[in-house]
């Protein structure tokens, strides 16, 4: 072509066009494909993620009746921009009556970025929370009158009845440990804190949904990203049937009421609790919105200790109750038959006297129709010294172990592993070791843990416990969990007792002869067979603990009752009543005997307010 | 005859660059469509949106184009000279017409339209340089024949740069240095400038950075390295000296090495350290070139020692002379500060738009960023934004890549003309794009400050595009028409 000496310079300036666009694609290789930081950048400048937070699941008892469900509570929000000048304060607040004065210093705090971080005059802004429907009612009336206030609701617990407050347990916002533990939860959600709520936690809160929302530059919503593909709807939680009968519950809080007490009744095929009292207790709509935290202070403080719960955690001698099992263990143990007399008085009972007046030398049913401590403790220093002592003791300690194992197998002294019971305590059946430590090996014999044939002593038993055992007594050798879930039948979940049939005929045919000649008679009603056994646990600290465990009908029981009333005096006075109307009502659905129940309500037990545990 | 005529500019039109023209257009406008929708939006046509006037803007373009193509291609060398006077009036007349506008003092009305002159200008000072330049007895000796080129473009310039304070299209004439270049000017002055730039920038941007390793400014450290890169370069390319560059770089290397070895025990300070490399490199300069008689090399280390004292001057003007408002103009122009309604921030979220989009983008019209006005000016000067968003690195290579072909396309369009006005005009096209390209580009992608020019083709707004056509159309009919022209 044309002689040019400077053509080749039409390839530099190739070369510089190639060099920038190669220095971009580099640039442009670094921010979109090794610079992971802008991804999250761009998602935190254009997208807020709304959780849509799911019903919890209700609670029905066992019997269909709802027990708790959800209360709609509102928050008034405010996107102040869309306000307007032409706002009418007036009229807004004559609607949440509220006056002027209030709304200018909510919107001073509002607006105050100090306090309120994330103030955007763009974005909602919460004005009043938790109000209740008839508080928001005018307001929704009128709403149209007042651009950029919003009303968002929300959900609270609520409750039918005034009752079950331990069973039910409460629902709280999550804690930074909650959070650690399960990312499920962020700042600001709510998850049972005890009872079954706790337990069933994952079952009730269902899942939370999230709707993602885009955001402009300003922070003003504009509608949902991608046509929503990335939303999750809400899953409402799973509803929850329990085997609490509420009237029988009821009736049992209401009789405890102004006691310290505990009463547990289950159904013995089933091993479902049909009732898990333990007073005082507390309304369980305190402990739900606004006031929770300051009334649960003043729940902790309560020096009668209403959050702990009598019923699982409390524990207790079980006092004559107890000679039940001495009954079953001993005739197993092949040291007590039906026929085996033992003296009431005289030089064998010494260590332990008879209270009651009926003639010595007596039978066993007679023995536990009488309560006759002698020929517990009589029948207890057979069983441990049947081979005697031994060298070192080895036969006895023997003996003792293997009386211990039978004990225990009535699920004593042990916390139930497989229920859905939150807080337990395990109780006490003393071992080898503990009377080691506080004899050594050698120097304790049968004399000297004979409180134990009475329940007293170092054995220490729950109302829960005393109530299994009650059922375990009613199926004749074994019991299923006690639990609280009616729809987990839990046979899977039975416990065998190996002891033979018969002893329990003899025991039951004693027990019932309690609640017709005995210490129990002046509450039984004959019509329902009743079965039951009164104890008078010695209390170190105080007066006598009330304790009663019975069943009915005795031919085939459908329930089974321990009742245990603190520092009150007699089984068969404080305890006793109690079981036997609470059987009366499951059995019959209400209590006829009125009198009988007004007079124990108003019954006050000496000195109940100085208790101490 | 003139049937004829017209049947020959359609056979001998470039369709090559008219295809890359619409393409990129075609793809201008569907971004400006993306980088402007919102949820309510209606359609790409509608004149009610951003997308809807760009139609408008196109459909004028094509007429225009055409047009260009239908006028006698001697028009554009015979008008020239009257054109550019024209110009010159009109770019005075501007800030004047155009006081009640907005405050604005670059744009006019007529009638319903804004039009910004400057983008025209461009266009005839670029026909009127090639013509003068083209003339037979035109040759680039000295630097006194560059005088007249120099001030053809500079008028102009001054003109938007100070009385229309419009920086960026002012520093487009900048881009006629590459047809000066190709034209014979010498290939130092393109050095010089980008040393200066590069200097300035520098030693101002990092200027008050502390070394992390002993004491001194990155800047002048950065500074004081690029000058002994160039010394070394030119030193031994002039000499031809091959292995004696391997002992000057090896020294240089094993001078840093050892100071950095000797920072664990006492503290260095580089700055001072980088400049005395310098000045010894000057110092072997110059008693090697008085040595073999070869004095144009005392150019460069009169360049050299220039720089070094340029350096300085511009971090002491920077900090002493100037007003802190000035000051403050110039650090948010190199993002040194952070504003969060200006510069800094434009930057910063262009930047995110642009990585979000990852490596194959979230799709058309699902960009986040852009759609929510998280950038600002997202459909005109950073509309690569939404590019990089939406199309993501695939995308945004392939459009890099078609304005590469297409710059390619017009050098070697410019190659093949036999009339030196044209290749002249030609090469200032190609300049123009290519600098629009990378300044745009570049601030975009946080490489360069912001200045604002669009980005030819795709920017929203009608006196640019139609800038641009008037540009390249009037290159393609002088194309068309290169087998009749013989010089």
């Amino acid at each position: 072509m044309i002689n040019d000496p400077n053509y080749k310079r039409a390839y530099v300036i190739s070369g510089i066009a190639v060099v920038i666009v190669l220095a971009y694609v580099i640039r442009l290789f670094y921010l979109q494909v090794i610079d992971q930081s802008t991804a999250n950048q761009a998602e935190s400048n254009a997208l807020v993620k709304q959780t849509i937070y799911p019903s919890r699941g209700l609670i029905y008892d066992r019997n269909g009746e709802l027990l708790v469900f959800n209360q709609p509570i509102y928050e008034v929000t405010m996107v102040v921009r869309d306000m307007g000048k032409q706002f009418d304060t007036i009229a807004f607040c004559n609607c949440l009556n509220i006056s002027r004065e209030d709304f200018e210093a909510r919107m001073v705090e509002i607006k105050d970025t100090k306090k309120n971080r994330g103030y955007s005059s763009w974005t909602p802004q919460v004005f009043m929370n938790q109000l209740k429907k008839e508080d928001i009612a005018a307001l929704q009336e009128s709403l149209y009158l007042f651009p950029g206030i919003h009303l968002q609701k929300r959900t609270l617990r609520d409750y039918t009845y005034c009752s079950a407050a331990h069973v039910l347990g409460s629902v709280g916002e999550v804690n930074q440990s909650d959070m650690d533990r399960d990312d499920y939860y962020g700042r600001g959600d709510y998850a049972g804190r005890d009872g079954l709520e706790k337990t069933y936690e994952k079952q009730l809160r269902g899942e939370k949904g999230v709707e993602v929302l885009m955001r402009d530059a300003r922070g003003r919503i504009q509608g949902s990203y991608q046509d929503g593909k990335q939303d999750k709807p809400a899953k409402a939680g799973t509803d929850l049937q329990i085997t609490i009968d509420i009237q029988l519950q009821m009736l049992a809080e209401e009789l405890l009421a102004n006691k310290l007490g505990s009463a547990v009744a289950i159904e013995p095929k089933t091993g479902e609790i049909l009732a898990l009292v333990s007073t005082p207790a507390w309304d369980p709509k305190v402990l739900v919105g606004k006031e929770r935290s300051a009334n649960y202070n003043a729940l902790l403080k309560d020096p009668n200790r209403p959050l702990y719960n009598r019923a699982t955690q409390a524990m207790y001698p079980p006092g004559s109750t107890f000679k039940t099992i001495m009954t079953l263990v001993c005739m197993h143990q092949k040291s007590l038959t039906v026929n085996t007399v033992y003296p009431c008085s005289g030089k064998e009972s010494k260590p332990i006297p008879c209270t009651h007046h009926h003639g010595s030398a007596i039978t066993l049913e007679n023995a536990i129709e009488q309560s006759c401590n002698p020929y517990f403790w009589c029948a207890f220093r057979d069983l441990l010294q049947k081979d005697g002592y031994g060298k070192d003791n080895a036969d006895f300690r023997k003996r003792y172990e293997s009386w211990r194992n039978d004990v225990m197998s009535f699920g004593l002294g042990q916390k139930f592993q497989d229920t859905d019971i939150g807080d337990q305590s395990a109780g006490s059946i003393p071992s080898l070791a503990l009377y080691d430590r506080l004899y050594g090996k050698t120097g304790w014999k049968a004399i000297t843990i004979r409180s134990l044939s009475i329940g007293q002593g170092e054995l220490l038993v729950t109302p829960l416990q005393l109530a299994n055992q009650a059922a375990i007594i009613a199926n004749d050798g074994y019991y299923i969990t006690p639990h609280l879930n009616k729809n987990d039948s839990m046979l899977s979940h039975i416990h065998h007792v190996d002891i033979e049939k018969p002893y329990f005929d003899i025991l039951k045919n004693g027990m019932q002869r309690v609640m017709i000649y005995g210490t129990g008679r002046h509450v039984a009603i004959d019509s329902l067979h009743m079965a039951g056994k009164t104890g008078t646990a010695q209390n170190p600290h105080g007066n006598d603990h009330a304790v009663f465990i019975g069943m009915a009908p005795v031919e085939d029981p459908q329930i089974v009752v321990a009742v245990v009333v603190e520092t009150s005096g007699y089984g068969a006075t404080w305890a006793a009543p109690v079981a036997s109307m609470m059987m009366e009502q499951y059995l019959t659905g209400e209590v006829k005997r009125k009198n009988m129940k007004r007079e124990y309500i108003n019954k006050v037990v000496p000195n109940a307010s100085v208790k101490k545990q | 005859m003139q049937a004829s005529r017209s049947s020959n500019i359609w056979k001998n039109l470039d369709w090559i660059t008219v295809g890359l023209f619409l393409t990129l257009m075609l793809l201008g406008w569907l971004n400006i469509y993306g980088a402007s929708y919102t949820f309510d939006s209606t359609s790409i046509i509608d004149f009610s949106n951003r997308a809807g006037k760009q139609f408008h803007w196109i459909l004028g373009t094509l007429v225009l184009a055409v047009v260009l193509l239908l006028i006698d291609y001697k028009t554009y060398d015979i008008l020239a000279y009257i054109a550019y006077g024209a110009m010159i009036l009109l770019l005075l007349a501007t800030p004047v017409l155009a006081h009640n506008i907005k405050g604005s003092m670059s744009w006019i009305s007529i009638g319903p339209v804004s039009l910004q002159p400057a983008e025209f200008a461009k266009c005839i000072v670029a026909l009127a340089v090639a013509k003068y330049m083209g003339r037979y007895e035109f040759k680039i000796r000295t630097w006194r024949d560059m005088i007249i080129p120099f001030g053809l473009i500079g008028v102009p310039m001054l003109i938007i740069m100070v009385w229309q304070k419009e920086t960026g299209s002012a520093l487009v004439f900048l881009a006629f240095l590459l047809a000066f270049y190709r034209q014979g000017m010498s290939g130092y002055v393109l050095w010089v400038i980008a040393a200066v730039v590069a200097l300035f920038i520098t030693s101002i941007r990092l200027g008050d950075e502390v070394l992390p390793l002993g004491t001194g400014s990155v800047g002048i450290l950065t500074c004081m390295l690029l000058l002994t890169v160039v010394e070394i370069y030119f030193l031994c390319k002039e000499h031809r000296m091959r292995y004696q560059a391997l002992i000057l770089v090896g020294s240089v290397i094993g001078i840093y090495g050892l100071a950095l070895i000797l920072n664990i025990f006492v503290t260095i300070p580089f700055d001072w350290l980088s400049m005395a490399v310098v000045l010894l490199l000057v110092a072997y300069n110059i008693g090697i070139s008085l040595y073999w008689h070869k004095y144009k090399l005392l150019i460069l280390a009169g360049f050299t020692i220039f720089c070094m004292g340029y350096t300085h001057a511009c971090k002491y003007a920077f900090s002493h002379v100037l007003q802190p408002h000035q000051r403050i103009r110039i650090e948010v122009l190199l993002g040194m500060k952070e504003d969060p309604n200006g510069a800094g921030y434009n930057v910063n979220q262009a930047r995110i738009a642009i990585g979000s989009g990852r490596f194959t983008g979230k799709g058309y019209l699902n960009g986040t960023q852009t759609k929510l006005q998280f950038v600002p000016e997202q459909d005109t000067d950073f509309i690569f934004c939404t590019v990089g968003e939406e199309w993501g690195f695939l995308g945004s290579i392939t459009v890099l890549g078609l304005y590469l072909f297409f710059i390619l396309r017009l050098i070697k369009i410019a190659e093949r003309q036999r009339n030196v006005s044209t290749r002249i005009y030609a090469y200032i096209v190609a300049g123009i794009f290519l600098f629009h390209l990378t300044v745009n580009v570049g601030m975009v992608l946080g490489l360069l400050p912001v200045i604002g020019i669009p980005l030819p083709f795709f920017s929203y707004g009608g006196s640019s595009l139609w800038g641009f056509t008037l540009l390249l159309f009037i290159l393609l009919r002088l194309d068309a028409a290169r087998m009749e022209q013989l010089r």
